[in-house]
């Protein structure tokens, strides 16, 4: 009984300390306190700036019947065709020319080094001279590109903003020339770190050019291309400044995007709770797209 | 090896196979060089032509701006000195604008850095319990668009009385561009060892002396790289500030430009001026770090 009693004595002692330091991370008193405090700034950035707004939108945009507003409008029904046909283009536009370019400025040499010092200038440029200064390019009176285009071929440009068309595919390629420099060096870091050895094996088995690339590169770099591609388009969901600065939303409000229409109902219409049920419809795309990115990211450890 | 034999058994008679070969490889390395160098012509036309109509407009006197040409007949730097002494009634407060966007950047980068350290030094280094819940927080809040929140963020900074207020705008950025700032310290403190916190912790560190002696040193690399991020997210960043900064007094510099663009009587020229003077601090910042940044973007990760 006695031995008994002693190691009952002793057990739950022990255990109630490590169950202590188990709930506290294995860290002494002040310790604890100490690595509370070093998120404490953290925790209230986002309690206060992201959890709170999200919860507030999702309260402006719980009414039912904003829907029915806002599926009916028929400017919705075409920026929902916009946002698809800019998200679908543009992702992919730029993600395929970047792993092509990535590949490119692989070469050795001094001017392709160079050359990419210049490539990467409209991503070292803010967003906002770049897309005006392309806002006014492709002015159908007195653009740049019209001038050109008439100066060298005598062909007589359309307005490249005044039809639908036209202008949402200005928006894709101002978009593509402005981001198409980022993916490419994120490309480039993926490719530069597939050691040479591998290449090496390669070259020895007889793969080269084509081949090399799609039994070699691509398998290495798939995953990683596969994490950027539900990035882009994540991003690119959300997208506001392209549309925003080259085409304006216009001719006659038909190339707006979700985002610059969400603005636009809750700023320009004064109807803030219409602009958060227009942003919150793109939630049925988005939700599946970020759980499916999130736990890529987790399983393969790829980080942006 | 089929050649090679063959290379030896048929000596003179025409063009040997390995010649022929060797002729083939050099054919095909001078199409691939042409090919390369007519690649680099289109991306350098394609990549700089929005830059020169930035250029070519801004340098165009005040009457020629409405007239087809592919440089300014009367080229001229007015446009520049006019920004510069603020000559428009426009750009009145361009210069105290400027000071805005400057402040909002430093405060931005100084708090992204303070923030970011701290959380990653308490998920990481001390490793709290439930850290992960923090990291999948931040996580969370890095591929929410900001554009979707900002409807409620402008209600809510209405409600504290924040509004006209650059402290409203660094919030809005820090909220954003701090989880990025998490996962690069958290990935490029994998590779410092702790047990360097550990021996500190031994001889009696604090834990704010190993965050400011051990940590902090030893991270300066990635500081560098997001600190750069930082700067330049709070550059090229619109929406927010366009929303949360309406006076003239308090807006900063792509709002001004923004605000010229939608007016009757855009001065294209000074608009363009102002653009490339905008546009000059992140390009010069973009080149001075542009090794740590690309490292940053990649920095222990796009292990894909």
């Amino acid at each position: 009984m006695t031995t008994v009693s002693a190691i009952e004595f002793g057990g739950p002692a022990v255990r109630r300390q490590s169950l202590w330091r188990y709930w506290r991370g294995g860290l002494r008193g002040s310790e604890f306190t100490w690595a509370l405090a070093f998120l404490v700034p953290y925790i209230g950035v986002f309690v206060a700036f992201v959890a709170y707004p999200v919860f507030y939108g999702l309260w402006m945009g719980s009414k039912p019947s904003l829907y029915a507003e806002v599926f009916s409008d028929p400017i919705y029904q075409q920026t929902v065709v916009n946002t698809i046909v800019f998200v679908a283009f543009g992702v992919n536009l730029k993600l395929f020319f970047a792993l092509l370019l990535s590949g490119f400025f692989m070469r050795p040499g001094w001017w392709v080094k160079a050359l990419l010092m210049i490539f990467v200038l409209p991503w070292a440029v803010p967003e906002l001279p770049g897309f005006i200064s392309i806002h006014w390019m492709l002015n159908g009176e007195w653009g740049l590109l019209n001038n050109a285009l008439y100066q060298f071929f005598g062909i007589d440009g359309p307005s490249w903003l005044n039809s639908r068309w036209l202008a949402l595919g200005s928006a894709v390629c101002s978009h593509v020339w402005r981001w198409l420099p980022f993916w490419t060096v994120i490309l480039l870091a993926g490719r530069m770190s597939i050691p040479t050895e591998i290449y090496d094996a390669a070259k020895v088995d007889g793969a080269t050019g084509l081949r090399r690339f799609a039994h070699v590169s691509f398998p290495l770099l798939a995953n990683l291309y596969l994490v950027l591609t539900l990035l882009a388009t994540i991003f690119l969901l959300g997208n506001f400044n392209t549309v925003y600065f080259i085409t304006g939303g216009g001719p006659a409000n038909s190339t707006h995007l979700l985002a610059t229409l969400g603005i636009r109902d809750a700023f320009d219409l004064a109807n803030p709770r219409l602009g958060v049920a227009v942003v919150m419809s793109a939630l049925p795309l988005l939700i599946p797209l970020v759980i499916i990115l999130i736990r890529r990211i987790k399983n393969a450890e790829v980080q942006l | 090896m089929s050649t090679i034999t063959a290379d030896t058994a048929l000596a003179p008679a025409g063009a040997r196979p390995a010649e022929r070969m060797k002729r083939a490889a050099r054919r095909w390395r001078y199409a691939s060089n042409v090919g390369a160098a007519i690649l680099s012509v289109v991306l350098v036309v394609w990549t700089l032509t929005p830059l020169y109509n930035m250029v070519m407009v801004a340098f165009t006197a005040e009457g020629d701006v409405f007239s087809d040409h592919l440089w300014p007949p009367n080229a001229s730097a007015d446009s520049f000195w006019i920004v510069l002494t603020q000559g428009y009634w426009y750009l009145e407060y361009f210069w105290h604008q400027f000071g805005n966007s400057v402040f909002i950047g430093a405060m931005v980068t100084l708090l992204v850095l303070t923030i970011g350290s701290m959380t990653s030094f308490s998920v990481m280094r001390m490793r709290i319990r439930n850290g992960w819940v923090i990291t999948n927080a931040a996580l969370l809040t890095y591929v929410i668009p900001a554009s979707f929140l900002a409807i409620p963020f402008y209600l809510i900074m209405q409600h504290y009385g924040l509004h006209n207020n650059p402290w409203s705008v660094i919030a809005a950025i820090v909220t954003f561009a701090t989880p990025y700032a998490i996962f690069i310290f958290q990935e490029y403190g994998r590779s410092i060892p702790l047990e360097l916190d550990e021996s500190a912790r031994i001889d009696g560190a604090s834990p704010i002396q190993i965050y400011f002696r051990i940590y902090l040193p030893l991270m300066v690399p990635a500081l560098v790289a997001v600190g750069t991020f930082a700067l330049l997210a709070a550059w090229n960043e619109y929406l927010y500030q366009f929303l949360l900064l309406s006076n003239k007094q308090s807006m900063t510099v792509p709002v001004a430009l923004a605000q010229f663009l939608n007016s009757d009587v855009a001065p294209w020229n000074y608009m363009m001026a102002t653009a490339i003077i905008y546009a000059l601090p992140p390009i010069a910042t973009y080149y001075a770090f542009r090794n740590r940044m690309s490292s940053g973007l990649t920095m222990g990760g796009v292990k894909g």
